[in-house]
């Protein structure tokens, strides 16, 4: 344990953190937004395998980084509409649709990887960026300021959406939906279109998680790479009050269990692997206990609108 | 309150009002009030065939999409289905392995009905199966000098406990703490994947695997006793095919003949009526959320005592998820159920088939079984407008 306390390992742990909480941001943001519209995507899993799949195929076929973002971003939106689809326009029961997104994603993502690639390989992915002078900092500076670009954009859309959401019509809009789509619809807003937008958006933010998992932090492919960090994601949505900021303290609280586990196993601490993979649900489940009474959970979240029924 | 149940008559279970799809879940209230009593039977068999039609078009749908996939992987859509075809129905063994898979996918997709009838969404089948198998492993081993006729009951009552106590988590946070159990089952099914990899790479590893130096990640072989007896010889066919129909028909009987189960059912028609009368919605919902992983927990329990004879990794096979698919496809009803899971039972033996008919990875199958939920799922808003137009034109609910 006396490893466990020298100075290298917490900074190398805190680090670790930030990487592991950057997918669980990208997804969980993104269906904050899903959700605070009134959609429940539960296919973010599915949508993360396929696009970091391909952000990773565009990489290692071209190694532009930037063709392996605009793949993932294309599978985003098309896996988007199409949950969007089901559930908006057909007004599928969306735990079920989710999970057909999820199991087509995992489906399709392993098919196209035996086909195209076939075995483990790696890619060249974003490089760690110093942010000069402030990765000076001691201590703080190598946990906070030494990261892939991708770290930087997912905390830097914490803000961000809490301003879109808070601050502006276009969040009061989607909020209204989510709340009151019967009000909302008199008002004139277009309820469909505007959860259309918000699950697409949802499913592009997912796009990037994966692709921060396939050509950022990993960089590789694997069956089942994300390994149901997308349903994660969305538990995250719940514990954080569907809030961006009670989802980024969620992304950070299930990322600081999952990286001590990975310090504890890298360190040798003799603690079965397998029972340390456990933490992390373990805590979810726990956290979700104390935290479901808070925060305002959109009112019509998981009901699909029909015009003249309230 | 009670009074619906006494209208039933002996062909109670082909009476389309009870089968309720997920999306008509909400607007069926109106149905099951309005639509008992002034029955025709014509009208009856037009409603099955509608709840019949409209899911397997898509299931066709999926499988067309899936000839699209087929044709970009350079392999002949048509000899690809009619390897698939050929496979569950062609041979004995086809057929009988058909029926194997059919096994744990109607008794998941049991508990899946029980509790999406109040209104509760179980995705965690695959961890109350793999704590069902656990206890089904651990059990006949540590009681080896049990006779058959004990050891069987005990190990399918133990399976049902473990996989109940999997299901009783989610159940008692989502009525205590209101914590959405679709979470909550997903994150058991982990923990429970993570328990078993623990338990195989230690305590119940084979002690043959560390004598040989093999190391496998599976446990010793059951005993004799243990086991279910295989019904065809050179098959797989076991008994628990039995006690799974049989199981059918008790879920039936328990969900419209007792008060139980009509509450469970009252709490998803309407949560807020159901209050309102005195029924304790909280309790029920944990309670269906309870019995759905008992199920589970059987499907795990014979997967090991009836098939495998032993806990090794992917002991599940996706039954747990596609446990869903079968329950969506047999419109959430027990007797639906029953030709619902060997029609899919026989679609994964075909797919196996497929596969190794025209090589083409797996992988194929589980994107076409996606689409097959994402279709099915779509599909109810068709069948509902046209129950409902049937319904109007033969004199009831005009409205809706």
């Amino acid at each position: 344990m006396n490893q466990l306390l020298n100075a290298g390992v917490i900074i190398g742990m805190l680090n670790t953190m930030l990487i592991l909480a950057t997918p669980f941001l990208f997804a969980a943001l993104g269906e904050t937004f899903s959700q605070n519209s009134g959609v429940v995507n539960l296919g973010v899993d599915g949508i993360m395998l396929l696009s970091a799949f391909g952000a990773f195929y565009a990489v290692l076929t071209t190694g532009s980084l930037l063709l392996g973002i605009l793949a993932a971003a294309f599978v985003g939106v098309v896996m988007g509409l199409m949950m969007s689809f089901v559930s908006v326009t057909l007004k599928a029961e969306q735990g079920v649709s989710g999970i057909g997104l999820q199991m087509f994603g995992l489906g399709m993502s392993s098919l196209l990887f035996k086909v195209l690639v076939g075995t483990v390989r790696t890619v060249k992915g974003f490089p760690t960026v110093s942010i000069p002078l402030l990765s000076r900092i001691p201590v703080f500076g190598p946990i906070l300021f030494e990261h892939s670009i991708l770290v930087y954009i997912a905390f830097a859309l914490v803000p961000i959406s809490w301003w879109v959401l808070e601050r502006t019509t276009v969040g009061l809009t989607i909020k209204a939906v989510g709340q009151n789509p019967a009000a909302a619809d008199s008002r004139g807003i277009n309820v469909n279109l505007v959860r259309y937008l918000c699950v697409t958006f949802g499913a592009v933010m997912a796009a990037m998680a994966g692709a921060s998992l396939s050509i950022s932090s990993l960089n590789l492919f694997q069956d089942n790479l994300t390994a149901g960090q997308g349903f994660i994601a969305v538990a995250l949505v719940y514990f954080g009050g569907w809030t961006p900021v009670g989802v980024m303290f969620g992304a950070l609280i299930f990322s600081i269990a999952n990286s001590l586990q990975l310090w504890l196993q890298v360190l040798g601490v003799p603690i079965p692997a397998s029972l340390a993979n456990m933490l992390p649900y373990l805590l979810t489940i726990l956290v979700l206990a104390f935290s479901s009474r808070r925060g305002r959970r959109p009112a019509a979240l998981n009901k699909p609108f029909i015009r003249g029924e309230a | 309150m009670m009074n619906t149940q006494n209208k039933f008559g002996p062909d109670v279970a082909l009476k389309p009002e009870d089968w309720v799809p997920l999306s008509d879940i909400r607007t069926a209230a109106s149905s099951e009030i309005a639509g008992k009593g002034r029955s025709s039977k014509s009208r009856d068999w037009k409603e099955i065939g509608v709840r019949v039609v409209v899911p397997v078009t898509g299931v066709v749908a999926a499988l067309m999409i899936g000839a699209v996939f087929l044709l970009i992987l350079d392999a002949n859509p048509v000899s690809a289905y009619a390897a698939m075809v050929r496979g569950a129905l062609g041979s004995r063994f086809g057929l009988t392995q058909m029926l194997v898979k059919a096994t744990p996918l109607l008794l998941v997709g049991l508990g899946i009905s029980i509790a999406f009838r109040a209104s509760c969404i179980n995705i965690g089948g695959e961890g109350q199966m793999i704590a069902g198998a656990l206890m089904a492993t651990w059990f006949p081993l540590a009681a080896t000098n049990l006779p058959g006729f004990v050891v069987v009951p005990l190990t399918i009552i133990l399976g049902f406990a473990a996989g109940a106590l999997w299901g009783f988590v989610p159940g008692i946070l989502k009525a205590r703490y209101a914590v959405n159990e679709i979470l909550t089952t997903i994150m058991m099914n982990s923990i429970a994947l993570q328990l078993m990899n623990f338990l195989l790479q230690g305590p119940l590893m084979d002690p043959k695997g560390i004598e040989s130096g093999t190391y496998l990640a599976q446990s010793a072989r059951i005993p004799d006793p243990a086991r279910l007896a295989r019904i065809v010889p050179q098959t797989m066919l076991h008994s628990g095919i039995f006690l799974a129909l049989i199981l059918a028909v008790v879920v039936y009987i328990f969900l419209w003949r007792t008060t139980i189960g009509y509450r469970i059912r009252a709490v998803g028609l309407n949560p807020d009526a159901s209050r309102y009368s005195g029924i304790n919605v909280r309790f029920n919902q944990a309670l269906s959320l309870t019995l759905a992983g008992g199920l589970a927990g059987i499907a795990g329990a014979v997967e090991v005592i009836g098939v495998q004879y032993r806990l090794l990794e992917g002991l599940t096979s996706g039954y747990g998820f596609a446990g869903i698919v079968a329950a969506l496809l047999g419109w959430l009803h027990p007797i639906g159920l029953i030709p619902a899971s060997i029609f899919f039972g026989g679609l994964l033996v075909g797919a196996d088939t497929m596969q190794r008919a025209v090589q083409v990875p797996s992988a194929l199958i589980g994107a076409i079984l996606g689409l097959v939920v994402l279709f099915v799922s779509g599909s109810g808003i068709w069948t509902q407008r046209w129950i409902r137009k049937i319904r109007s034109e033969s004199g009831l609910e005009g409205q809706r």
